[in-house]
């Protein structure tokens, strides 16, 4: 169980963690979301002992460890760039973190030998163990990398942008095989990453950040379908964002009425494209179609709404059907919208 | 001073094959002038082997041509004498030595100035280059006055009973002096691309700083330590104007090499000089290909850094 309570960091006058708090149980696997200078990394660093917060408690499994050192937290860490040892063999480099062991808790050099082997087995690189670093490719270093943190048994493993400097292919297979030997092994991970995509196919939650800030923690279906702010809403997903109107618990957006708690006065609305109901356009149209395009088994619409505002519509296609014509006239109702006060 | 190691090791000239369609029936060309990719080969291989010749080869081969006029039984002569073996000792040990004790010193130093920011750190880096500009005789004459019996520092070292002026400690004293930027200037740069994330990873994983040094760090820079040692020790061993101040010259106890050339040639004994220089040549440069050598395995080794 880690638990970071008001973590503050500054560098000069840019303020990189605003009192960030956040827990996570044991054998979860968590993203850290957001976008760069959102302050994802420089937590995930905090946590490891390689940055010291300015403020704030860190407790690992309720022992505090706020003023321990990066050496005695026993947390792995994952770099980016992988950071591995070049002069060192590729088993070498899974040893080192036994090795430094002091003389009296340190495995025999058989032990070791065992271990560093049945690491490499385990991240599929047996036949390597006699290469150098350089001789890799970069799927192979990133396992590399993650047999060497995870030889220490680490409490926790933490990995920043795990799949960043993959190409697509290698990145997807890599991304499932982790999430399997995640679970297999009884991980505790915690996963920094730009990617909404990755985040939400892979972890068990998602904390989305912001200029320093937490803005909202919860399952990948929570944060997908509950946004909590504009910025989750628009970070995560498709979202088209309109203009609204709010008074005495209503907005008014395009001609609809939509129930909402934001205070009166000018309001912004999100719409994903896939929550909308194309309906018969006798009964009333209020939009205008400007362009339709097939993708697959859905069909995507660029429609002008009758207040001027553009938005985008997905919605399913069969088989054979026709697709409407550019400047058809339609009527659209939106499924789900989520209302919030206007700023700035 | 003879040959010396590249500073920049693997920076020979590549040829690299031109991946066109080659047709069948021309006859292969001579393979260094068949296409190449970079282009441009021709006219720079000439430049540099022209130039070498020049400035490098031609003087050299001339000093071999030279000592090979003389007969055996003058190379035996010289090759026994006990004042030049002496003299050989000192200049070779003596650089040995100065060359080991800069490559500690200097790596500290440029440890130092690379890692951490202290005002007047710019003063000093400049400060390091100074024993490549000063004439070496301007080094060795105030060394000598600063370790003299009466001097500043050799009066604080004569009642502990350390003599270095005058002294084969003295001649080591200079040639540490010389080879000082050799080490410092070699080992910065690679100590300033070191990517930091080494020393984090080896934190994580439970290292401390001393095992983070000796497993990580040094194995990192070594080759480039090892190149500014190797340029540190051939320059020490040329060396001449610095040593012949401080050393005493007395023969067969602080006499060095280069300067028993000069006493030959004043004594007009142009074969014997020749004899000498051709020893000490032959030493410099076998010494250093060994050095090269086992830099080229080391890359090798280890699939090439970089």
């Amino acid at each position: 169980m880690i638990d970071l309570q008001q973590i503050h960091k500054t560098f000069g006058a840019f303020t990189a963690l605003d009192h960030v708090s956040l827990s996570i149980p044991r054998g979860r696997m968590v993203a850290l979301l957001g976008p760069s200078g959102s302050g994802k990394t420089t937590l995930l660093r905090i946590i490891a002992g390689l940055e010291h917060a300015d403020g704030g408690i860190i407790r690992l499994d309720g022992q505090d460890a706020t003023d321990l050192s990066a050496r005695d937290r026993r947390i792995g860490f994952v770099f980016q760039h992988y950071a591995l040892f070049r002069h060192m063999t590729v088993a070498d480099n899974v040893a080192f973190g036994l090795k430094v062991r002091p003389r009296d808790s340190r495995p025999s050099k058989d032990e070791i030998r065992e271990r560093v082997s049945t690491l490499l087995k385990l991240v599929h690189l047996d036949g390597l163990a006699g290469r150098y670093p350089t001789q890799l490719s970069g799927g192979q270093r990133q396992r590399v990398a993650l047999a060497r943190a995870l030889a220490v048994e680490p409490r926790l493993l933490l990995l920043d942008e795990p799949f960043g400097a993959l190409d697509a292919q290698v990145r997807k297979d890599l991304r499932r095989w982790m999430r399997r030997l995640h679970d297999d092994m009884g991980l505790t991970s915690v996963f920094v990453t730009h990617d909404q995509e990755e985040a939400l196919e892979l972890a068990d939650d998602v904390v989305v950040m912001s200029h320093g800030r937490i803005e909202q923690i919860g399952t990948p279906a929570d944060i997908y379908d509950n946004p909590a702010t504009p910025f989750v809403y628009q970070f995560l997903g498709n979202a088209t964002r309109l203009a609204a109107t709010v008074q005495g618990g209503t907005a008014h957006l395009n001609g609809w009425q939509i129930p909402a708690t934001a205070p009166d006065g000018a309001a912004v609305a999100f719409i994903r494209p896939h929550d909308w109901t194309l309906e018969d356009a006798a009964a009333g149209a209020n939009a205008t179609l400007r362009h339709a395009s097939v993708l697959g088994s859905s069909l995507r619409l660029d429609v002008t709404l009758e207040d001027g505002q553009d938005i985008e519509v997905d919605i399913r296609r069969d088989a054979g059907q026709a697709v409407p014509a550019a400047g058809s006239a339609l009527r659209l109702t939106p499924n789900r919208v989520a209302v919030f006060p206007a700023t700035a | 001073m003879t040959a010396s190691p590249s500073l920049h090791p693997g920076q020979a000239p590549q040829t690299v094959q031109g991946a066109g369609h080659s047709p069948a029936p021309v006859p292969r060309r001579r393979s260094l002038l068949r296409r190449q990719v970079i282009p441009g080969f021709t006219l720079s291989m000439g430049i540099t082997l022209g130039w070498l010749s020049l400035i490098v080869l031609i003087p050299l081969a001339g000093l071999v041509i030279r000592a090979s006029g003389l007969p055996l039984d003058r190379w035996i002569t010289v090759l026994t004498d006990t004042r030049l073996l002496a003299a050989l000792r000192l200049s070779f040990g003596g650089a040995l030595i100065a060359a080991l004790i800069n490559g500690v010193l200097g790596l500290i130093v440029a440890w130092v100035l690379v890692r951490y920011p202290f005002p007047g750190r710019k003063l000093i880096d400049s400060m390091i280059d100074l024993p490549f500009a000063l004439p070496t005789a301007v080094a060795g004459i105030a060394l000598s006055a600063l370790y003299a019996p009466n001097g500043w520092l050799g009066s604080l070292l004569a009642p502990l009973g350390i003599k270095v002026a005058f002294t084969p400690l003295g001649a080591v004293v200079a040639m540490v002096f010389i080879g000082l930027p050799f080490v410092v200037r070699t080992v910065q740069p690679v100590l300033e691309d070191i990517d930091v994330e080494l020393e984090e990873a080896a934190a994580c994983l439970g290292a401390s700083r001393r095992q983070t040094f000796w497993m990580v760090q040094l194995p990192t820079i070594a080759p480039a330590l090892a190149t500014g040692i190797s340029l540190a020790f051939a320059r020490a061993v040329g060396e001449y104007g610095s040593v012949i101040f401080i050393a005493g010259n007395l023969p067969r106890v602080s006499e060095i090499a280069p300067l028993l050339i000069v006493t030959r040639l004043e004594q007009y004994d142009y074969v014997g000089a020749t004899a000498i220089a051709t020893i000490m040549l032959a030493a410099s440069f076998i010494l250093l290909l060994i050095v090269n050598v086992l830099q080229k395995w080391n890359r090798d080794r280890q699939g090439g850094l970089r």
